[in-house]
């Protein structure tokens, strides 16, 4: 292998172009791969074997602790101030609910954007790929594949020259 | 999909120009004139708020025309109309995002940015109504050093935690749905400034497959906690009334009827948006008029629940032969402030009827005039509520009466200003149409032509 690379970025100009790609790409054996795209692109995952994201049960995990924070927080402010109203009780269980639930709510949006950037590795403002020469079209209408340097099957030319076959518009080379 | 959805854009423009044509909004602003007229005007009426607020908080409350017994009105008013009109945003981008119409996408950014503005006009209102606003923070569970609590059995309690709640997830949600847009922005800008600007902003998107798809999932699951929070925000607000007394207010259809007419005037206030913004910048090729064929149609629906709910009111009124409802409703009807009653049927529903015609609602400027009307009948309809339940209450001796002060309306309109200002900051700096969403949507149906 010649200079450490971080790996073989494929432009393609359309999201089928891409998938047919991705797939040959997965049938030759590469392992290291990911697309990037301007949107998401239905049926991409599958393709590369994304793992299923586990987002839901953060948003799960927060919703119970956000309801649990409500209900100890407003249990433990009546217990340790009780004003007598009425003689209503104090542990209000028909009165609580609308903090739980906003808490809930809250809790668990924030938890679920939080693992979301978290597991993204985001923010992160640099990448090896923004070096790229024509990476900025990824936003736009472009469609990239990228082969990581660090795939068992990966060889400069011949991944390149796999590519050029797989159709791609233009293959670069991005350093480390 | 339906035929109708799938061609709700035209399908002969390129992926690439519709994003060169919305990320060139901000990065080369083509209508600097008109906005630069319309933010003096804006911070005119800013200007007025703060001067407003500062003779609020030199003075006092007193400087309002409230009073014992009409002691809510303009602040709680406009409170719930501003959330009310909020809530649109939310239920644009979260309801439908879910039941996937997708002739939302051209509509959410700018109705979430609404809705932040909406819900930060409306938030400030209870807090210059405290009297001493600078005891604010008493509001919040913290150690106090002379061992009290707020009082979480009252629902002026649970209104600072849906509204806060409110705030932060409607942010998190239109900053999440940003980011791509925020990125495509950062690849087409071309000046230092704006590259660093949206940069930053971007927090480094770059659009891999791995990230869409954790994206996609933590923003649909938001969307999906958005919903319920809309319904159970304005629920809680019609709770500080429907959990009084108050005849007028003490009422079960008072949750719905608020959620319900919130959606409707929220809706009028998209329109006008809407409409207001596609002919400002050209925007005719992504706000279709088959976009506002379809806000029309929503509009008038929620009008008529909307209707169904001042019905229901008087049904519940005479059913109940409470002679103290009986008498807030024949004032309503006939009393002192009998015209907000009928201002609010007539701005609110008679005008609403014209979009019963399809060509109503497809011109721009007839479904403009009518949500224009309804954004006023709502008003009315608010401040109906608030002082014809309270100036005559169960005490002939301490019936009395409500005149607006000058600093009731300067302070209302300042509001105006309030979320004009930061909302036309955010149309100068900020993609206002999401891009992605409409580029998939033209994949979708280019996709579904071809093939």
């Amino acid at each position: 292998m010649a200079e450490s690379s971080y790996g073989l970025l494929a432009e393609f100009d359309s999201p089928e172009a891409l998938k047919a790609a991705a797939k040959q790409a997965r049938a030759a054996g590469y392992r290291r791969l990911d697309a990037f795209t301007p949107f998401p692109v239905e049926g991409l995952a599958q393709i590369l074997r994304l793992p299923k994201p586990n987002i839901s049960w953060v948003g799960l995990a927060g919703g119970v602790a956000g309801a649990s924070v409500a209900l100890l927080m407003q249990c433990y402010v009546n217990y340790d101030f009780p004003i007598n109203v009425g003689g209503r009780p104090l542990y209000a269980f028909s009165a609580f609910p609308v903090v739980m639930f906003e808490l809930t709510i809250l809790f668990s949006a924030l938890s679920m954007i939080a693992a979301m950037l978290w597991q993204n590795g985001l923010p992160r403002l640099n990448h090896p790929l923004f070096d790229a020469r024509r990476f900025y079209l990824a936003s736009k209408d472009r469609f990239f594949l990228c082969i990581a340097d660090d795939d068992g099957r990966f060889d400069q030319t011949e991944t390149g020259s796999f590519l050029r076959r797989a159709g791609a518009k233009s293959v670069e080379l991005t350093a480390l | 999909m339906t035929d109708r959805s799938a061609d709700i854009l035209p399908a002969d423009q390129s992926i690439g120009r519709v994003s060169d044509q919305l990320t060139g909004i901000p990065l080369h602003f083509p209508a600097g004139r008109r906005w630069l007229i319309a933010m003096v005007f804006a911070s005119l009426l800013l200007l007025m708020f703060v001067i407003s607020v500062i003779a609020l908080f030199t003075r006092g409350v007193g400087i309002w025309g409230i009073n014992i017994p009409v002691n809510w009105a303009f602040a709680i008013h406009n409170y719930v109309w501003w959330l009310g009109i909020g809530h649109a945003g939310t239920l644009i981008s979260a309801l439908l995002l879910l039941t996937q119409s997708e002739w939302r996408n051209s509509l959410n950014r700018f109705a979430e940015t609404m809705t932040l503005f909406a819900v930060v006009c409306a938030g400030i209102y209870p807090v210059l109504h405290l009297g001493r606003p600078w005891y604010l923070y008493w509001m919040f569970p913290y150690p106090a050093t002379m061992n009290v609590w707020p009082q979480f059995r009252s629902p002026l309690e649970w209104d600072i935690w849906a509204v806060l709640t409110y705030l932060t997830v409607s942010f998190a949600f239109w900053y999440t749905g940003l980011i791509p847009d925020l990125a495509a922005a950062r690849d087409r800008a071309t000046t230092r400034g704006w590259q660093i600007f949206f940069g930053v902003t971007s927090l480094g998107w770059r659009g891999s497959a791995t990230h869409w798809l954790r994206w996609s999932q933590a923003y649909r699951l938001t969307a999906g906690l958005a919903v319920p929070l809309v319904v159970s925000v304005h629920s809680e607000i019609s709770l500080l009334f429907a959990a009084g007394q108050i005849p007028g207010w003490h009422s079960t259809i008072f949750p719905p009827y608020f959620v319900l007419g919130a959606a409707f005037s929220g809706f009028a206030v998209v329109s006008i948006i809407a409409i207001s913004l596609r002919s400002w910048f050209g925007l005719t090729n992504l706000v279709t008029d088959e976009h506002l064929d379809l806000l029309g149609t929503v509009l008038l629906a929620t009008g008529l629940m909307t209707a169904y709910g001042y019905i229901f009111e008087i049904f519940g009124a005479l059913y109940s032969g409470d002679p103290h409802e009986l008498q807030t409703l024949s004032d309503r009807l006939t009393g002192a402030y009998a015209w907000t009653y009928w201002g609010a049927i007539f701005f609110n529903f008679v005008p609403l009827q014209a979009l019963w015609w399809r060509s109503a609602r497809r011109t721009g400027w007839s479904l403009m005039l009518i949500s224009i009307s309804v954004a006023l009948g709502m008003w009315l309809e608010r401040y109906m509520i608030l002082v014809t339940s309270l100036y005559r209450d169960f005490l002939v001796s301490s019936w009395g009466g409500f005149t607006p002060t000058f600093w009731d309306w300067s302070t209302y309109f300042g509001t105006i200003g309030l979320f004009l200002v930061p909302f036309l900051i955010a149309i100068r700096l900020i993609p206002l149409i999401s891009i992605f969403e409409t580029e998939e949507l033209l994949h979708e149906e280019q996709e579904a032509r071809h093939g």
